[in-house]
């Protein structure tokens, strides 16, 4: 062939940060979702197809759990889609609403995946990055520290900005967005007409007794909002691979169509096994013994470990508000791994390839964070997860 | 409502409080938020949103229907295959994340059994990549490889999805049609043909790809080697892509051979091979699929793949590849469930032609695959009351299952919308169903003929 055999849409979009620098997440034990399957061979019809755009317990209980959340009714059939991930759910969403010439909005550091998605479906990202104050002497820097610029932000938007991507809480900072931060992106979006795209993955990681809020349930914003959100994060089962959006149905009804052209069916017995962790944990809300409670409670306390063992070690730790990922400040470490003047990869980048090499302990450099033109603006940073805290911490962290 | 709220206060979600906000606030900027709305659909899915399934399985899923519609097996699983998820979902290991082109395990298994099918070297990283579904596959590959300004030829009927997944690509489908050359009295899916002189027409410089399904959904045609050849050799020719839709693979009934399009001289390196685990297990609720091919085309639908879900189910995944594992073992062993399950399923096709046939209908009978289609004009039925402007089958299928409760699938929604009328007088039955179902479909046609007589 004298043109590539591979479509345009692929140009830019074949890299990959993970394929360099892979791990696994979690091991954390999960609720009760072996027991669907372990009891499977009693009901061989979840072998089969279920219904293509959500299995019905399964989207009957996220309906009820969300009705709870937001604070209104919803339609487990029209408001509620399931996908293969909360990746899948972030794929339907840009097929669904970005064309080309569109714009969407990216708040740097975001999960690499957005970006991507966006030049895949034609459009084009535009990045406005999350800014870090420093905190009064003496205090550690906080996830709260880093904070978009207002005046920044309201630049971004024009009458070709399709759409915004938000994550909070957020990887990899682990910031979790206060309701004035959010009610500056809000007005935003209603002003400009523009849809949210609120990647909640990680709503239930939240610590200090802060409150995840739910961007859809600012005024105005239900009805131009896509919730994410993810089995795997909600219960440390990265590997069943079901996520959902919740919207209204003028959304999710174009969301549907990519889904039923792509995919069209999710596994039916990882959608029944989440389904049954659902119901247990709405019945245990807010009970000592929910996971919801449990999960949070349990990760902080590695956190502060991870804060503090990184603190001891010279590293410069950004206590995380949210999630199980926390950024460390490395510059104190210029003489172990010193700077490289013209080199093509980031300072972070060549940091994490040493310490995995030479302290077995493995991180991802904040840098694979940011797009192509700012990986050089914050690139003394490295990311750890602190799920499998005991395991690799305390074997690894030599210094 | 009470309690759970007061539980929520105790996780610091104040549903009360917002309630109040948001009720005072959205009378405040209801009027803003309703009035400027520009927000539709994007236009790769422009007219994609409508799908026949969601219909009739609606209408079929009344338990009192008799349900030979959507392909979808009611029979179980082989034992080994429900323990191995069973097995695999116990294993806490196997709830995180795996490799994202595909399992280890699964890739490693599939490489072994399509090396030997294929006879060449399948390289598990390189050559294969697992999907959502044989479905996630085809549009791995229609997105990876298909763009506005291509044609791709459709051969029809066709599986629905080929379509939408090819309009949505961007690109222009071709269609062509399987026709009838009349053998005189015997009706298999082998009396249904592609012209050579109409293929050779439908390609030119801008045909990037021809989708191939072999064995044939509705039909259940199984396409010779001489067949192939003709297709093969207008792909050469063309350069053109083959896209073969395989999943029924297994499922070839005696006296026919499944032949891989890829294995012919010159196709490997221009052809995807996909198949389905939910098909060659009976478990189309795993939705797991592979695509295989050469690593230069392969590498394309792995970007894709990345950027769509990145990874499949990690313990379906792993029950599947120990699934293979056992039957690969034993490919050379008549129980192996890659041969087990098409005699069992030879049966059933024996028996469902009987029944239609004893119905006075005239089934066109399948070299593979689980489906039946069946000339339903000759019974007559009269439907020009109902809306003239639906196909006869789709308002036959109606009719059939609100007055016989019985249900099938019509066929002329798998034709593009000039080829609809020639196959507008056809219905598909799926006969991969328990004995139970088949007894009470065979009440229902035993009784239609006295009712109608």
């Amino acid at each position: 062939m004298s043109r590539p055999v591979q479509s345009r849409r692929l140009e830019g979009v074949d890299k990959n940060i993970w394929v360099e620098f892979v791990k696994l997440a979690a091991t954390y034990s999960t609720v009760n979702l072996g027991q669907v399957t372990a009891l499977s061979g009693e009901n061989h019809m979840l072998h089969q197809y279920t219904r293509a755009f959500g299995h019905p317990p399964l989207v009957k209980i996220l309906a009820q759990l969300f009705e709870k959340l937001l604070g209104q009714e919803l339609d487990p059939m029209t408001n509620v889609m399931v996908t293969v991930g909360a990746y899948q759910a972030l794929f339907c969403c840009f097929q669904a609403f970005v064309d080309e010439g569109d714009e969407v909005i990216i708040i740097e550091p975001f999960f690499d995946c957005y970006e991507q998605m966006v030049t895949m479906a034609g459009g084009t990202p535009v990045f406005v990055p999350l800014r870090p104050k420093a905190p009064e002497n003496g205090k550690m820097m906080s996830s709260a520290d880093w904070k978009l610029d207002s005046a920044e932000l309201a630049s971004k938007f024009n009458e070709r900005t399709k759409a915004i991507v938000l994550n909070s809480p957020n990887n990899p900072l682990g910031k979790v967005f206060s309701r004035g931060e959010l009610e500056l992106i809000a007005d935003l979006c209603v002003k400009h007409d523009v849809l949210c795209i609120s990647d909640e993955v990680y709503e239930w990681l939240v610590y200090d007794g802060k409150e995840h809020i739910r961007i859809a349930s600012l005024p105005g914003m239900w009805d131009r909002t896509v919730i994410i959100g993810s089995a795997g994060k909600t219960f440390s089962a990265t590997g069943w691979k079901v996520g959902w959006t919740v919207g209204p149905n003028r959304l999710l009804q174009h969301i549907r169509t990519v889904h039923q052209n792509s995919v069209y069916h999710c596994a039916t017995a990882a959608q029944e096994a989440v389904a049954q962790g659902f119901q247990r944990e709405l019945m245990l809300y807010g009970k000592p013994d929910s996971y919801f409670v449990q999960l949070p409670k349990e990760l902080q306390k590695k956190r502060d470990w991870l804060v503090q063992s990184l603190d001891a070690a010279g590293m410069k730790p950004i206590i995380p508000e949210g999630t199980y990922f926390l950024l460390a400040d490395i510059s104190n470490f210029k003489s172990d791994v010193p700077d490289v003047p013209n080199s093509d990869e980031p300072y972070d980048s060549r940091f994490a390839k040493w310490m995995v090499k030479n302290k077995g302990l493995a991180a991802i450099p904040l840098s694979a964070f940011y797009c192509g033109a700012h990986k050089n603006n914050y690139s003394h940073f490295i990311r750890f997860c602190f799920v499998r805290l005991g395991v690799i911490i305390r074997g690894g962290l030599v210094v | 409502m009470l309690l759970a709220s007061r539980s929520f206060c105790c996780l610091g979600i104040r549903t009360y409080q917002l309630q109040t906000d948001l009720f005072s606030r959205s009378i405040k900027l209801s009027a803003s938020a309703t009035m400027a709305f520009r927000h539709k659909n994007t236009r790769r899915i422009e007219g994609l949103e409508s799908n026949m399934w969601v219909e009739f399985t609606k209408m079929a899923a009344d338990p009192s229907i008799v349900n030979l519609g959507q392909g979808f097996p009611d029979i179980s699983p082989p034992t080994y295959v429900k323990e191995e998820l069973a097995k695999a979902s116990a294993d806490d290991r196997l709830n995180q994340y795996t490799r994202g082109f595909g399992h280890p395990s699964l890739v490693e298994v599939l490489s072994q059994v399509y090396g030997r099918v294929c006879g060449r070297k399948v390289d598990p990283l390189t050559d294969i990549l697992v999907t959502v579904g044989a479905y996630g596959s085809l549009f791995s590959t229609i997105q990876a490889l298909i763009e506005e300004g291509d044609e791709v030829i459709i051969i029809e009927p066709f599986y629905d999805c080929y379509e939408p997944m090819v309009k949505m690509a961007g690109a222009k489908p071709v269609f062509i049609p399987l026709r009838y050359k009349n053998n005189g009295n015997s009706a298999s899916s082998a009396d249904w043909v592609l012209d050579p002189a109409e293929l050779a027409d439908k390609f030119n410089s801008k045909t990037k790809a021809i989708i191939l399904n072999t064995p044939h959904n509705p039909i259940g045609k199984v396409f010779t080697r001489e067949e192939l050849q003709v297709i093969a050799d207008l792909c050469i020719k063309h350069d053109t892509l083959c896209i073969s839709d395989e999943v029924y693979e297994w499922l070839v009934y005696k006296g026919n051979q499944h032949i891989k399009i890829a294995t012919l001289p010159g196709m490997w390196e221009r052809t995807i091979t996909i198949g389905s685990a939910g098909k060659t297990y009976s478990v189309t609720g795993w939705k797991l699929g592979w695509s295989i091919g050469p690593q230069n085309l392969i590498k394309h639908l792995q970007v894709v793949h990345q950027n769509m879900l990145y990874t499949c189910s990690t313990p379906l995944q792993e029950a599947l590849a120990q699934a293979f594992w056992i039957d690969y073992k034993r490919m050379d062993d008549p129980d192996c469930y890659f041969y087990s399950l098409s005699r069992e399923l030879e049966s059933k096709r024996d028996r469902m032609a009987r029944l239609l046939q004893d119905a006075g209908l005239k089934p066109v009978v399948p070299d593979g695959g689980y489906f039946m289609i069946v000339d339903v004009s000759t019974l007559n039925v009269d439907l020009s009351d109902v809306d003239a402007k639906q196909a006869y089958d789709y308002k036959f299928v109606k009719w059939m299952i609100t007055s016989k409760k019985l249900s099938a699938i019509p066929v002329s929604a798998f034709c593009g919308s000039e080829t609809k009328r020639q196959f507008e007088k056809y219905i598909r039955f799926c006969f991969i169903k328990k004995d139970s179902t088949l007894d009470a479909a065979e009440v229902i046609l035993k009784n239609w003929n006295k009712q109608t007589a």
